[in-house]
């Protein structure tokens, strides 16, 4: 599991951990079943404080990306995301609002946008078990 | 005597030191809970590095006091001496020794000395056991410094701006070992720096000091939540920054200004309302902007 995080920007660390998982499950680089590095290990790899991972899988688990088992390590769920519905979209709809923003700053017409989502949402498409 | 029972692993209350008429720390009360990592941050001679003195008991407290673990570094040396381990921004290594002779040497002092790790780390960090202190390199010899004051497991590790001058590598294995100090044990680090970014990566807490004072304490995390950054749009060209009450710094020019406001974000807006300015854009600074911001704050 390769991740990346910058100290930049004002993004909490713990937070980029966590949506880099969520991006990994969604792209199917990680499937359910799939064990996550313990805590010291990632916080080693990339040199961020062992809480601060805590917290990033603390909160994958709380929304049910990932789940602990007695004795052994972290793995990825199986159950979608226990999230509301309404709560995701709301999640959702923020990140649109900005994209929809850049796009009009770069004249991209919001269907232009569309087809490019669906263009990109088949290349990140989970491979099909074999 | 040998365990103790203090929640802090340091601890000073309105603690004061003039040299001359300037004085160098002025009510300084600070918390480092065990277990965690601590940044401690500020511009050279904002007293970072007289405050540690005061730690390892070099100097004594003129007001106010001083506890390590709950013992006074001046009236118990050896109570907290042995349970520091520290690196000093000059790393003052004996420059005639040998690598291995230094180990040796050091591992006099300390009982609980463990031969293994330090020739783990010694290996880890490439330093040549015949080689001369003065013959290493400046990174080698911050890795020496670091390496004699691991071996011992301190239960506090206690650096002065380890990385200051070192190479991306150096620095990474600096980094390493402050996050297996804490990962490995749940030993304490207190660790003074003006890389922001490192204090961000490896810090749970920390301090933010200007000119001897503490002006923003907390953990990381919420320091980061607590301010926040305000792109104001006025309706024509402002001349000079405008007056905006509650805001940290307000930097820009012609109609766009950014503001930083720690906390009291609304009362910021309304502020920046009054003042003639809407909010175009916000989000959240760096640990770097906001270090800036309270600079600016403070130097005014």
């Amino acid at each position: 599991m390769q991740l990346h995080v910058s100290t930049g920007d004002g993004v909490p660390i713990y937070w980029q951990i966590a949506n880099q998982v969520k991006y990994l499950v969604a792209s199917g680089r990680l499937a359910p079943g799939d064990e996550i590095p313990p805590i010291r290990v990632l916080a080693h790899q990339l040199l961020v404080n062992p809480n601060t991972v805590a917290r990033a899988y603390l909160e994958l688990e709380r929304e049910g990306v990932v789940h602990k088992r007695h004795g052994s390590g972290t793995y990825i769920s199986d159950t979608g995301s226990p999230l509301a519905r309404k709560e995701r979209l709301k999640i959702l709809s923020e990140r649109v609002d900005a994209l929809l923003a850049e796009a009009r700053h770069l004249h991209v017409e919001p269907l232009e946008l569309l087809r490019l989502i669906k263009e990109r949402s088949q290349s990140i498409q989970p491979k099909e078990d074999k | 005597m040998n365990t103790s029972a203090a929640p802090h692993a340091v601890e000073t209350a309105g603690l004061c030191r003039k040299f001359g008429s300037k004085l160098a720390l002025n009510q300084v009360s600070l918390q480092v809970r065990r277990g965690r990592v601590f940044g401690l941050v500020g511009a050279n001679g904002a007293g970072k590095t007289t405050l540690i003195k005061h730690l390892l008991g070099r100097l004594k407290a003129q007001s106010g006091s001083v506890r390590v673990f709950g013992f006074d570094p001046v009236a118990d040396p050896v109570a907290v001496l042995s349970r520091i381990g520290y690196l000093s921004e000059n790393r003052d290594l004996p420059g005639w020794m040998r690598v291995d002779e230094l180990l040796r040497y050091t591992a006099a002092f300390y009982p609980k000395w463990d031969p293994a790790y330090a020739e783990e780390l010694r290996r880890q960090f490439g330093l040549e056991p015949r080689a001369k202190i003065k013959t290493l390199s400046r990174g080698e010899n911050a890795k020496a410094g670091l390496l004699i004051a691991l071996a011992y497991r301190p239960e506090l590790l206690l650096l002065d701006e380890p990385s200051s001058g070192l190479d991306p590598v150096v620095r990474r294995d600096i980094l390493e070992a402050i996050i297996r100090t804490v990962a490995d044990e749940g030993r304490t680090v207190l660790f003074s720096s003006h890389l922001l970014e490192e204090v961000e990566r490896v810090a749970d807490d920390m301090a933010m000091m200007f000119n001897g004072r503490v002006v923003l304490a907390g953990p990381v995390d919420e320091v980061k939540e607590n301010h926040h950054r305000l792109v104001l749009r006025f309706d024509s060209p402002q001349s000079s920054a405008p007056k905006v009450p509650g805001v940290l710094s307000l930097t820009g020019g012609g109609q766009e200004w950014t503001a930083i406001c720690n906390g009291k974000r609304d009362e910021a807006v309304a502020a920046a309302a009054r003042a003639g300015g809407r909010v175009v854009a916000e989000g959240s600074p760096s640990l770097d902007e906001i270090f800036v911001a309270w600079a600016g704050a403070k130097s005014e």
